[in-house]
């Protein structure tokens, strides 16, 4: 079961670089929480009853019904087009994630360790390279802000796989995953929205040598 | 201790965020540093005592402590300056001061920490903080650099927990459950070579961003270019040492393990790209803020280099680190001054300022002296010990690049801090320049004295704590 939520995240990535619309990003992403959601629930039952709420609690209504909501109010707000405006054809961009995941899967298969499950990593590694390349490829903002969630996606993934010895680091991860999303979106809805008219990334290009 | 500390400036904090009266603001800033250095009379004298199961005191955390104490007064004391000369809208005032004591406290709190876990969380808790103080000015320069520094860090962070997720794996071997320096520290033999590789990959990359080394040292030139001179000094010294720490620690527990030559070599790397990268901006920026940024930057990769080259090397990075921290401090308090008087950064605005602000001027011409390590600097003991390290590990192809290097800093940074010294400046109005109080500077020169005492005539407790520190390295 495991396996197949695991795989269906790993196609929500191509399927990310495929489409050209934010609003197809954001449920995407609410997608990927429900997914991080089996995954915890199956990979975590045997933990104690606090954790495994602590962690269905973030993927469920952080991961699934804030962030989408939150992203959706900031692109209403600011009047963002609803083009992601990439730098490269999508045929280009699902080649490029096709590449990524089989480096991944080539990277995870030369490594012989007992301790660690394949298809974690797998993932894992996808959706950190992902998420770097969507900040790199996209023109708007908001989609860096995406890249990184993907990111957090990946490193949520990758701390179940080590979750079962440290439950600790699990909860420190969602920590950070909650820590740092706000802080990325509570500057850009309150500050950059209002100051900055085109939200591309051209617009922060002053501060150099 | 830790713990009340803890709870009294998070409640000071909270405190100055939601009263904008000026009198209490300073009062309670005035109870901060007294909380802070009680916190670091107290676990100077209970070293090596654990408290709340995540703090210890060691050598290192006390003297970084120490350091972070002394440099704090200043920047108080300089922060209100700035707001007694420049505007001061109460709410802004408010939240910059309660960013300021947050930044210190999570500090403190992660030089103290013996938990790779708990040095994370503090680590995290000084980008939010810092990004209140970068974006002080409002306006849309400081938002860019805001924004850049909040999302290098959240990613640099995310980085750091990637590597401490690897280091799980690594130690899984050797049946450990818990994150703690000592712990890993005793049982480093027994890791699992290729995870603990990747967890030093991702774990140094990750503090690079706070220590200001290649490759994520861009953030934090923004960070100290946009915000106000005090909080700038705050990031050009107490800020970097975060970063160090966290190398340092693990770094620590690597050099037990057989992956010992393959770390130094990317020490080695990250620390020759820095000074490189430092020498090619610095012969070209034209802002004073960003040179002394650059600095900052150059220093760090000599700091590496130290570690990199064993020996000798760890006392001198460490009495390096020391010294740069007091140092460059004193360049930005004092580029508060210059801003005053020029109203702009630029090299191009500036000259003649000897005439305008003695105390000020000679505070710049000393400190250029100290900055790039001419000997009475103390900067120059640290430097040459380097150097000795280097030479003695037989890098000297690496050792001539380096010397190469620092010449052109040093000619870049004395054309362009001489040009403000003595050369007039182009269209320049004399009639608005506002009488800089002499006494302004007395910290600058206070910390310069200091650089050069602490070099030259080390205190036998000063040397004694170093050599704590670096004692479990190999010899």
């Amino acid at each position: 079961m495991i396996n197949i939520l695991l795989i269906a995240f790993i196609i929500s990535l191509v399927h990310m670089g495929l489409s050209k619309r934010l609003n197809t990003y954001i449920s995407v992403l609410a997608f990927q929480g429900i997914l991080l959601f089996g995954v915890a629930f199956i990979e975590l039952i045997e933990i104690n009853v606090v954790n495994l709420l602590f962690v269905l609690l973030e993927t469920i209504v952080f991961k699934t019904i804030a962030i989408p909501y939150f992203l959706n109010y900031v692109i209403k707000k600011n009047k963002i087009t609803r083009e992601s405006d990439p730098f490269l054809p999508d045929f280009l961009s699902v080649v490029i994630i096709t590449t990524i995941i089989i480096g991944s899967f080539l990277l995870s298969n030369t490594i012989q360790d007992p301790h660690i499950r394949k298809i974690f990593f797998v993932t894992a590694l996808s959706a950190l390279f992902t998420g770097l390349y969507f900040i790199i490829s996209r023109k708007k903002i908001i989609t860096h802000v995406m890249g990184f969630l993907i990111i957090e996606n990946g490193v949520f993934v990758l701390s179940l796989a080590v979750g079962t010895e440290m439950p600790m680091l699990v909860n420190i991860g969602i920590l950070l995953d909650i820590f740092a999303s706000v802080l990325l979106l509570g500057v850009f809805v309150n500050k950059i929205g209002d100051i900055l008219k085109e939200q591309d990334v051209d617009q922060l290009r002053n501060l150099k040598d | 201790m830790i713990g009340i500390y803890l709870i009294g400036a998070v409640f000071i904090s909270l405190v100055l965020f939601f009263n904008r009266n000026k009198t209490l603001n300073y009062l309670l800033l005035t109870a901060f540093v007294i909380l802070q250095w009680g916190l670091t009379i107290y676990e100077y004298n209970h070293r090596d005592i654990r408290e709340l199961g995540y703090f210890t005191p060691d050598a290192l955390a006390v003297i970084f402590l120490t350091t972070l104490s002394l440099i704090c007064i200043p920047a108080f004391w300089h922060s209100y300056i700035y707001f007694a000369k420049d505007k001061d809208v109460p709410r802004e005032r408010s939240i910059y001061f309660a960013a300021m004591v947050m930044l210190l406290t999570a500090l403190s709190a992660a030089y103290l920490s013996d938990n790779i876990a708990i040095t994370w969380i503090f680590v995290e808790i000084t980008t939010l903080s810092s990004s209140a103080l970068i974006y002080h000015r409002r306006n849309v320069r400081t938002l860019e650099g805001t924004w850049k520094y909040v999302f290098v860090c959240s990613i640099s962070i995310t980085f750091v927990f990637i590597g401490i997720l690897f280091l799980t794996v690594a130690v899984q071997q050797a049946g450990i459950k818990d994150l703690n320096y000592k712990v890993l520290l005793s049982n480093a033999g027994s890791f699992n070579v290729f995870w603990l590789k990747l967890a030093f990959l991702f774990i140094f990359t990750g503090f690079t961003s706070k220590a200001g080394l290649v490759p994520m040292y861009t953030a934090g030139i923004d960070a100290k270019d946009k915000a106000p001179s005090p909080a700038g000094a705050l990031f050009g010294s107490v800020l970097m040492n975060v970063g160090f720490i966290g190398i340092f620690r693990f770094y620590e527990i690597i050099s037990h393990t057989s992956i010992f030559p393959w770390a130094n070599n990317i020490l080695l790397i990250s620390g020759i790209l820095s000074i490189f990268v430092a020498t090619v901006y610095m012969l070209k920026v034209k802002n004073f803020k960003r040179l002394f940024a650059y600095s900052s930057v150059e220093h760090s990769g000599l700091i590496m280099l130290g570690l990199a080259g064993g020996g000798i090397g760890y006392y001198a990075a460490i009495l390096h680190i020391v010294l740069h921290s007091f140092a460059k401090s004193t360049m930005f308090f004092q580029i508060g001054q210059v801003y005053r008087i020029y109203k702009s950064k630029s090299i191009y605005d500036a000259g003649d300022y000897f005439k305008y602000n003695l105390a000020g001027a000679l505070v710049l011409l000393f400190g250029f002296f100290i900055v790039t390590a001419m000997p009475p600097s103390g900067m120059f003991v640290s430097e040459f010990l380097i150097f000795r390290s280097l030479f003695e590990s037989n890098h000297l192809w690496l050792l001539a690049i380096v010397l190469l290097l620092l010449t052109m800093i040093i000619w870049s940074f004395g054309k362009n801090i001489f040009k403000m010294l003595f050369i007039k400046a182009v269209d320049f109005n004399e009639k608005t320049i506002e009488k800089i109080s002499p006494a302004e500077s007395l910290s600058q020169y206070i910390f310069l004295a200091l650089v050069v005492y602490l070099g030259l005539n080390p205190p036998a407790v000063f040397v004694n704590l170093i050599n704590t520190a670096i004692q479990h390295f190999p010899k």
